[in-house]
């Protein structure tokens, strides 16, 4: 196997309180591979986009990594001096959030933003970088780029902001990207031109992605493994044909009953009563014991940690006994 | 069976000119958005029409049109027979909002933050005067609260708490409790599910579709999400810049959808069981509502379109089972 290009360790992100810490990621461990699309899903609330905002570096105080590790490239990057980290991000890391419109920066035209980027992390010439910029935009289908780059973000429609979001990321030209929730503010035509250019960029410049969102849909389109997370963990781990089509942890079962189907035709969709607990108040055990109609006794008491379940790995101890066996 | 809702040539337009000053200082025209223009269809007792469409297309505003929220510019809307604009003005306005009722998108935002659940449900209740006018009112109107609140699966102990102590599906049965208050006939329900996550969708989806199996209730459902229309409706209607594009019975649509907007909307939902097939993403963006393309206003964006769907508005009219508006599917040519 190769070495990854990112590797998430026991990482742990903690918001110290009046009240006490919350633990709002525990124990969280992935891998992503060289040009790898790892999708991350999860409702709100399950710390899919802190995970994306601690490998940028860009947690909101007073989040902070308490425990764990996150390797870039095999060099450490959770415990980096800000100006550090800065260096890093752009240059090897590029972010796209979700809102396209609070992400560009209205006062500045987008040419501007985009040679900004590419000269701070890039030694080119003010002239070379903006053919860079109009070459970077051409290949997100934008358009006239020639003529929109001096053109400010109120101009562009939401899913050309979006593309010129994309540019930006790209403009360093990073190995990894952190992509939160980058279609979730769009219109679904306009989506899926976005996911497919998402995908085909990333593919030609050969970066990896991390894809947060909370569309099953987008994930079968797009992804090669996914990460299923509940509650501040990974719950469930896999390539993503089989966590869709045979999951494991019956959260994973409940989440995919839940979501409508084009192709059958049900009375009642499969519901998970009940919703995902808050920070303050995390069963013990298994968080999703209160919710799981399978739970028993272990799962009140005792976490359970990723095991091999079937093809993916899930955190649920209905696939304990299936290890001893092989064991 | 006879239709509750009948809604003919409805239309809504909004005047988004500058101030008058500016107008005349910068030589500016007056400008109109046609929101919903000429839209016509009916809802009958029991089911329930979706409107889907993308932002900006005038699903809302033709939920708001219905309820009485917006006046209309032109056109008529007839619930049970009776003509709305004119008994929304006269005496009757309070008997015929007590039929109808709205569910919003947003839970955060349609609840006030400073009541106790029993005030949010049991507001309806007094305002129209649903309590009997002897007896111990206050009681009965607990008790009332608490039957609401049960029959969306929330706790009787729940009238005591504010919104904040909810979560967002919660709020939305709380919604969902305070609409049905005053046992309507007819819903509308703005995009009841698309603040919230799948599983709790999922619930809320369910709560709807048992609700209407008990009470006969009739719904016009208005989402972006065509699986949810899919799952819940019996009729479904397009719309694009204000126009319906097709409308037709839900099993026809979705297993023979003929206008090419309503296919382009189709292909364009990611495929969860087929992962890894690849679709052919739609180009184009919505036009700019204030500047709508002549003739078919989807035509810059359809791979069928010829001279003819440039320059001539294309009709409604009915292609083997189903309401089309396009050129290309009356002359055959899809």
């Amino acid at each position: 196997m190769t070495t990854p290009l990112l590797e998430v360790r026991n990482l742990r992100v903690e918001f110290p309180t009046r009240r006490g810490k919350l633990v709002a990621l525990d124990d969280v461990s992935f891998d992503i591979a060289p040009g790898e699309i790892l999708g991350v899903v999860g409702e709100s609330g399950a710390g899919k986009s802190l995970t994306g905002a601690a490998i940028i570096g860009l947690l909101d105080p007073p989040g902070r990594v308490a425990a764990g590790e996150i390797r870039f490239d095999g060099r450490r990057i959770d415990n980096l001096p800000y100006e550090e980290m800065r260096k890093v991000r752009g240059r090897h890391i590029g972010a796209i959030f979700q809102d396209p419109l609070t992400s560009l920066n209205p006062l500045y035209t987008i040419g501007r933003q985009l040679t900004e980027t590419i000269q701070t992390h890039l030694p080119v010439s003010n002239e070379e970088a903006r053919q860079r910029a109009i070459r970077l935009l051409q290949e997100t289908g934008i358009p006239a780029a020639e003529a929109r780059i001096d053109q400010y973000p109120h101009q562009f429609s939401g899913g050309m902001r979006q593309r010129v979001v994309i540019a930006l990321a790209l403009a360093a030209e990073p190995r990894l990207i952190v992509a939160d929730e980058p279609t979730t503010a769009l219109d679904v035509s306009i989506q899926a031109q976005i996911i497919s250019l998402l995908k085909r960029l990333c593919k030609d410049h050969g970066a990896a992605v991390m894809l947060v969102t909370h569309d099953m849909g987008v994930i079968a389109e797009t992804c090669d493994r996914v990460a299923v997370m509940y509650a501040g963990r990974v719950v469930e781990i896999g390539p993503v044909r089989d966590v869709i089509h045979a999951p494991a942890h019956p959260y994973t079962v409940g989440l995919m009953g839940s979501i409508p189907a084009m192709d059958e035709d049900r009375e009642r969709l499969l519901q998970i009563d009940g919703s995902m607990p808050r920070l303050t108040a995390i069963p013990s055990g298994c968080a999703f014991n209160p919710r799981c109609e399978k739970a028993f006794d272990r799962c009140r008491v005792e976490r359970p940690d990723l095991l091999p379940a079937g093809a993916t790995r899930a955190a649920c101890w209905l696939h304990a006994s299936t290890m001893r066996e092989a064991a | 069976m006879s239709a509750l809702v009948e809604v003919h040539e409805l239309s809504k337009t909004f005047d988004v000119s500058a101030p008058w000053l500016n107008r005349v200082v910068e030589r500016k025209p007056r400008q109109f958005v046609h929101a919903v223009d000429g839209v016509s269809f009916s809802i009958p007792r029991g089911k329930t029409l979706a409107l889907v469409g993308e932002s900006g297309c005038g699903k809302s505003t033709v939920a708001r049109l219905l309820v009485g929220l917006y006046a209309p510019t032109q056109g008529r809307v007839a619930f049970d027979g009776k003509d709305t604009a004119t008994a929304f003005r006269s005496s009757q306005s309070q008997a015929l909002r007590k039929r109808m009722q709205m569910i919003f998108q947003d839970p955060y935002a349609s609840l006030n933050p400073r009541w106790k659940v029993a005030d949010i449900v049991g507001e309806p209740l007094k305002e129209h005067d649903l309590l009997s006018k002897t007896g111990d009112r206050k009681q009965e109107l607990k008790s009332r609260v608490a039957e609401l609140l049960q029959s969306v699966g929330l706790a009787a102990a729940d009238v005591e708490k504010f919104p904040h102590q909810f979560s967002g599906g919660q709020r939305q049965r709380i919604s969902i409790a305070r609409a049905l208050a005053t046992n309507p006939e007819f819903l509308v329900c703005d995009e009841p599910t698309s603040a919230l996550d799948v599983s709790v969708q999922a619930q809320v989806l369910n709560i709807m579709k048992d609700l209407q199996r008990k009470q006969g209730l009739t719904y016009l459902f208005i989402s972006h999400n065509l699986a949810v229309v899919r799952h819940v409706s019996d009729q479904v209607g397009v719309m694009y810049l204000g126009r319906l594009v097709e409308l037709a019975d839900k099993a026809e649509l979705f297993a023979r959808p003929r206008h090419p907007y309503t296919r382009m909307l189709l292909d364009a939902i990611p495929d969860i069981h087929m992962s890894g097939r690849a679709r052919t993403p739609v180009q184009g963006e919505v036009p700019n509502p204030l500047n709508p393309p002549s003739g078919c206003s989807f035509h810059p964006r359809c791979p069928h379109a010829n001279e003819r769907c440039k320059q001539e508005r294309p009709a409604l009219k009915m292609f083997g089972g189903a309401l089309i508006a396009c050129h290309a599917v009356e002359e055959g040519r899809i």
